[in-house]
């Protein structure tokens, strides 16, 4: 088995986050914002993977497995957060919540 | 008995303070304010008893109450002096004011600030007794700036009509101007003498200056400047009529007793510096003359009882700063007496006379009062020819026969002096003899609605008798003042007449002044009428009515260039350069505030170009 070189995993992650990051400027639907958040996280883990195997270290495998408590704990916020504010608003626009503005 | 001396303005200090902290009924309050005075003069004649009865051995009683600081040297103490002049000062002063507070007593009731107004006038006798007993230049200055004070708060005290307040700040201001002069005075003073106490003052500059030396000509300059002030003379009268703001009552204070015989008695106490400075006494001489001219002359034109009694005041502390320019020291005081009697007379009758027409001022409305205010006419009249001079029966002729023949045979005194001194009797009489014909006979024009109490009558007879009577003690006097005021009536200076001469000439001139008001005022109006009708006389007419048109350039040099550059200076350079600081953060603070848009993805956006403009930075840096 051949190693994959490093910089075709950064450049997927980089893909990956880049993609994400335009789900999130992008999208107006919170879930799918969401979802962006997630590939947006799996980009960076992508990066860390192919990292730990360039140099041969088990400690990108660990972050990624750190970056996907992370992400199962902020899911489960998230969604928490999506269905209180379904309940009130009866829509995810994401650019109708601007009570906050100064 | 002379220990009592601290309770002579302990008592309306304290009766002030009193009054202006409890809340009393009106009865009260006229009790307090009133018996407080009378208490000080009481004490004040018991002191002055013993004072003349065991005279004390150095011909002076001097009362350490307890020393006021103790900087580098300047040691004043807060310590009573009494002399015989200011004994004369101090028994006039409280027994004039008393009657004053009796009438207003009356004259004031139904008024919303019935005790605010005694707190004041006791605050103001206080004052000046505190001024007349100092025996620094310290303790002085703090009852002249207290008197200051007073008459700011009582010309303003119907503070509801902002005519009233611009007339109580510009006699503050006016004065004021005098008083710094006075202070640079003191200054120099305790520069070059060490000590602020007068009499030791007198001492030390009897001993170190020469006479016309240049430190005693800028010290006598510099306390004629806060005198001058004070006593309302040519260049700073212009406040007093305007005083007439306030009510009469305070009017006859600050008149007759309080205020504006300050600056005649600071001249009197320090009068060795003069004697040090001829030039100086020569300018008060001067200053005396002229204004007693001008202010004749104005009041020639007035239509307001009370500005009459105004310019009337002026022209007669006129008098009194001749007498002093003259050497004629006593002659001052014992005008100021003369004069403390029947000008509170005038003012209190006058104030009988507005009351009783409803608050009419204009004299031209008024007439034919004689018969409807009998008591008011009868005392008028008599300080009015006390005023004029009436020779031989009133105080007033035989204090000013004094000046004016002390300003022709005393040691300054001089031929021209004697005659501008003539020349104010003419006017006096002249204008004196206008108000009361034009007040008192003539047709009635306006209806009485008010007769006056007994607590407005009783001090108008009383002092119609002091009027009188004030006249013939005056041998007495002279003797009695001429021990510390270096006084000696025997000696005269190259004159070619005598004092009854003098006499004799006065009573003439008062005469003619009298017989020409009773032609112009009450058989031939229509001359007057017509004189004024005239294109030259109209002009002179407006122009001595405005008091020689003295407020209007004074408004021209200094009130307008002081309030244009007030409001050029308002946007100062250093003030700009705050406002920007502060304009600087607003426009910060709104282009912040823009930013908060409340929108999450504007916000996302944000982060992520910052978060690339650093990786960039980082990558090519």
């Amino acid at each position: 088995m051949t190693a994959i070189p490093m910089a075709d995993g950064l450049i997927l992650g980089g893909i990956l986050f880049a993609l994400g990051l335009a789900g999130v400027l992008l999208r107006r639907n919170l879930l799918l914002i969401l979802v962006s958040i997630e590939i947006m996280l799996n980009g960076a883990g992508v990066a860390f993977v192919a990292a730990g195997s360039r140099w041969g270290q088990a400690d990108g495998q660990v972050m990624f497995l750190f970056i996907l408590a992370a992400a199962a704990a902020e899911v489960a916020v998230g969604l928490a957060l999506l269905l209180t504010y379904f309940h009130h608003r009866q829509s995810l626009d994401a650019d109708s919540i601007k009570e906050m503005r100064g | 008995m002379l220990r009592l001396l601290w309770l002579v303005p302990f008592i309306p200090l304290a009766s002030a303070l009193a009054l202006a902290i409890l809340r009393l009924s009106q009865k009260a309050v006229a009790w307090i304010g009133t018996c407080s005075i009378a208490a000080s003069s009481l004490i004040s004649l018991l002191v002055s008893i013993s004072f003349v009865t065991t005279p004390p051995v150095s011909g002076a009683y001097t009362q350490v109450l307890w020393r006021w600081f103790d900087v580098n040297g300047l040691r004043p103490e807060i310590a009573l002096y009494l002399d015989p002049l200011s004994l004369i000062m101090m028994l006039v002063v409280g027994f004039v004011s008393f009657l004053i507070h009796l009438y207003s007593t009356e004259f004031m009731s139904g008024d919303d600030g019935y005790g605010r107004f005694f707190a004041y006038m006791n605050l103001f006798v206080g004052c000046m007794l505190t001024l007349i007993l100092a025996d620094n230049l310290l303790l002085l200055y703090l009852g002249w700036e207290g008197v200051g004070l007073c008459s700011y708060l009582l010309i303003g005290f119907w503070y509801r009509d902002p005519t009233n307040g611009r007339a109580g700040r510009k006699a503050f201001i006016v004065t004021r101007v005098g008083d710094t002069a006075m202070v640079i005075g003191l200054f120099l003073l305790f520069h070059e003498l060490g000590t602020l106490n007068i009499q030791n003052l007198m001492h030390r500059a009897a001993l170190q200056w020469s006479i016309g030396s240049t430190g005693a000509l800028a010290a006598a300059f510099l306390l004629l400047g806060g005198a001058v002030g004070k006593s309302a003379q040519l260049p700073l009268q212009t406040w007093l009529p305007d005083a007439m703001a306030g009510p009469t009552p305070v009017s006859a204070l600050i008149h007759a007793a309080t205020m504006v015989t300050a600056g005649v008695y600071l001249i009197a106490r320090t009068h060795v510096i003069y004697s040090l400075a001829p030039q100086a006494q020569f300018t008060v001489a001067v200053i005396g003359a002229s204004t007693l001219l001008m202010a004749g002359f104005s009041a020639l034109t007035q239509h307001d009882l009370k500005r009459v009694l105004a310019y009337s005041t002026i022209s007669q502390i006129g008098y009194m700063f001749l007498a002093l320019g003259v050497g004629a020291w006593p002659a001052a005081i014992f005008h100021f007496m003369t004069h403390a009697f029947f000008k509170a007379l005038l003012f209190l009758g006058a104030g009988i006379v507005i009351e009783s027409l409803d608050g009419e001022h204009d004299i031209f409305r008024m007439g034919g009062l004689r018969k409807e205010l009998p008591v008011a006419f009868w005392t008028f009249l008599i300080a009015g020819c006390s005023l004029a001079g009436l020779p031989l029966i009133t105080a007033g002729a035989y204090s000013k026969g004094w000046i004016i023949w002390g300003a022709y045979s005393a040691a300054n005194g001089s031929a021209g002096l004697w005659v501008v001194a003539l020349g104010g009797v003419f006017l006096t009489a002249l204008y004196t003899f206008r108000m009361i014909f034009l007040v008192f006979f003539g047709q009635k024009k306006s209806q009485v609605t008010r007769m006056p109490g007994p607590a407005m009558v009783v001090p108008c007879i009383i002092l119609a008798f002091l009027s009188i009577a004030g006249g013939y003690v005056k041998t007495p006097f002279s003797n009695y003042l001429g021990t510390v005021l270096h006084w000696d009536s025997t000696v005269t200076h190259g004159v070619s007449f005598d004092e009854n001469t003098s006499e004799a000439i006065t009573a003439l001139v008062f005469l003619l002044g009298a017989s020409l008001a009773y032609m112009l005022f009450l058989r031939r109006r229509q001359w007057a009428a017509s004189m004024v009708s005239r294109p030259i006389g109209n002009l002179l007419h407006r122009f001595w009515m405005s008091d020689w048109a003295m407020d209007w350039l004074y408004d021209r040099i200094f009130v307008r260039p002081v309030v244009w550059i007030a409001r050029v200076g308002k946007g100062d350079l250093v003030d700009a350069f705050y406002a920007g600081v502060g304009r600087l953060n607003e426009i910060a603070w709104r282009g912040m505030s823009q930013t908060q848009s409340g929108r999450l993805r504007w916000y996302a956006a944000a982060i992520a170009a910052g978060a690339i403009v650093l990786i960039g930075v980082v990558m090519f840096s």
